[in-house]
């Protein structure tokens, strides 16, 4: 019997052809704006809501290779770097402060006793819903959009890894103990080189919601960042700069993403082939 | 308390309950230096239970456990261990694994491991004795089951444990390489000397690999002729000495050896409580697989 190329579920595309399925979602959704713009330009020359390709270019060079007028900086450099620092920071702490309690909570029962409940309680916060509060409590300074970050990401990977270290089996604590183990080699030497894997996996989960909130943080204090940028041009509707910072941060978390996997393989080749 | 020295294993009158349900019932056994005791019954009769107990990884509910004249508290490096699965890190190649005994007992975890060639020269002695010294640099994933097991055998072995503690070992390889690895073992233990505390519920496997065969079921005659019921911890039902037997390659050939399986089957799994087992089968269509399909095995 021989293979459909694309329906049904016997389909197996031809490599070609997979690549032009890839395509043609992205393909589609630009004609479609390209038309759009087109018509509403055709219409009316100086209207602002969907701008013409050549425009956003006009305003990309504006912003990302012309200095600043007022203050002199490129500011899409500018901005990226300020925002990615706060992403940075903020999904850190949560990493490295999620990777040591859910390692205790996994291992130790009455750690887990103690901080579980805690954890999940703090997860279902709005990380939104407590933005006032940050900034009542901490100023409008980086501290507060760091902090919303880390509350926002911190629960969820927490979760994550805690299962990731539920999972080892308990046949392979006991046999460390036998092979002279004490419980911090056990922590550190068998139980975190074999979560980290899925630890970056969670951290990849998370970025998404990372990126929310740091526009989120950037859009109501904040004097320079991606979000920052997008929210005060919003004020004169343009779109000819929304819509490449929209592009730009989407392609800086697929980068993101995809390094993450990449270092994933790199690092632990085992855990890759264990998974397949 | 002299016994205590000489014997590797000593349990003394062991009860283990989870709850209501008791699992063990009034075990007493001492395993002395240099054997290779095998220790077999139906699946559920508390063979792991009671090797969970002999590591410290549970106490017992009732009755004393003494390892080498010590009292057992928590895993240590006095027993070595092998389970059926799970028996190798994954995150670590296979010299790694061996190695892993000597670096996590240096104690400084928090440096790099230290170059030590001693420790290497060790590990690569054990690999080479379990056949394995051109695949050092594989990952567990890499090996086949019986290839795992293996490395996993020189990793406890590393650590000289006064007593090695196998929980079936060989339960989830081929036929081919179980009888393989059977061989080996036994190659292993008259070479090093090793004391064994083999479990398994293949009965032609414990009287194969065993010097000395124990019997567990909680299906066995009861003094008060109470009836069966399931509430029944596991009991040592029977306890042989295989020495003539045992050490030969030839043995499965051996029509006396076939005789000597069927009486153990007679007096270990007598034919009334066989027809429990059978009846306890229908319900738990997985727990009895091997017993029954070997038992036809065996009188056919
Ligand atoms: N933690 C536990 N809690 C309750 N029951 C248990 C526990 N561990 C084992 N059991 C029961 O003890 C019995 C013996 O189990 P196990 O020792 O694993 O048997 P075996 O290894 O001989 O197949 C089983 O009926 C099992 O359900
Ligand atoms: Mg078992």
């Amino acid at each position: 019997m021989k293979h459909p190329m694309f329906l049904g579920l016997h389909a197996k595309p031809p490599k070609l052809l997979k690549r032009l399925l890839m395509l043609l979602p992205f393909i589609i959704l630009i004609s479609m704006y390209l038309y759009a713009s087109h018509l509403r330009l055709t219409d009316n020359p100086h209207d602002k809501l969907l701008p013409s390709i050549s425009s956003m270019l006009q305003a990309i060079n504006r912003v990302a290779f012309e200095e600043d007028r007022r203050t002199g900086e490129f500011l899409l450099w500018t901005d990226t770097l300020s925002s990615l620092t706060r992403l940075l920071y903020g999904v850190s702490f949560a990493f490295f402060t999620a990777l040591i309690i859910s390692l205790y909570m996994g291992l130790y029962r009455g750690i887990e006793s103690l901080l579980s409940a805690f954890v999940i309680f703090i997860s279902m916060v709005p990380p939104l819903a407590i933005l006032p509060i940050l900034f009542i409590s901490l100023g409008v300074g980086e501290i507060a959009k760091i902090a919303l970050i880390f509350i926002g990401t911190f629960p969820i990977l927490t979760r994550d890894i805690f299962l990731a270290v539920k999972q080892i089996p308990q046949q392979q604590i006991v046999k460390s103990l036998t092979l002279g183990a004490s419980s911090a080699a056990i922590i550190y030497r068998i139980i975190l080189p074999q979560i980290l894997p899925r630890a970056i996996n969670s951290v990849r989960l998370v970025l998404g919601g990372g990126w929310l909130f740091l526009i989120a943080a950037e859009a109501i204090a904040s004097t320079d960042g991606l979000g920052y940028r997008i929210f005060l041009v919003r004020r004169y509707l343009a779109m000819d700069i929304i819509i490449p910072y929209v592009l730009w941060i989407t392609l800086l978390g697929f980068c993101f993403d995809f390094l993450l996997r990449k270092l994933n393989f790199l690092l632990f080749p085992w855990s890759e082939e264990k998974n397949q | 308390m002299d016994t205590n020295k000489i014997n590797k294993i000593y349990l003394q009158d062991i009860e283990k309950c989870y709850g209501d349900k008791r699992v063990l019932d009034n075990i007493d056994l001492s395993v002395s230096t240099g054997e290779l005791c095998a220790l077999v019954g139906p699946s559920g009769c508390g063979k792991s239970t009671l090797l969970r107990l002999i590591l410290g990884q549970e106490p017992p509910t009732k009755g004393n456990i003494i390892i080498e004249g010590s009292p057992v508290s928590f895993p240590d490096h006095n027993r070595g261990i092998i389970f059926q699965k799970y028996s190798l890190f994954p995150h670590l190649s296979v010299l790694e694994n061996v190695l892993l005994g000597k670096r996590l007992s240096s104690g400084r975890w928090w440096l790099p491991w230290p170059k030590n060639n001693e420790w290497l020269d060790e590990a690569m002695a054990y690999l080479e004795q379990v056949r394995l010294s051109d695949a050092i640099n594989k990952f567990p994933y890499e090996l086949s089951g019986g290839m795992q097991q293996r490395v996993a055998i020189a990793q406890a072995l590393i650590m000289k444990p006064p007593v090695l503690l196998m929980d079936e070992p060989f339960g989830a390889l081929d036929p081919d390489t179980r009888e393989d690895l059977q061989l080996f073992l036994l190659d292993l233990w008259e070479t090093e000397k090793l004391t064994i505390f083999f479990i398994t519920h293949d009965l032609e496997e414990a009287c194969f690999v065993g010097s000395r065969l124990l019997v567990l079921s909680q299906y066995y005659s009861d003094d008060r002729g109470e009836s069966y019921n399931v509430n029944r911890g596991g009991k040592i039902v029977a306890d042989y000495q295989l020495e003539s037997v045992v050490s030969s390659t030839e043995i499965k050939q051996n029509t006396n050896f076939k005789d000597f399986i069927s009486t153990v089957r007679e007096e270990g799994f007598e034919p009334r409580v066989r027809q429990h087992v059978r009846d306890f089968n229908l319900h738990h269509p997985d727990s009895f697989q091997t017993l029954t399909a070997e038992e036809n095995r065996v009188h056919n």
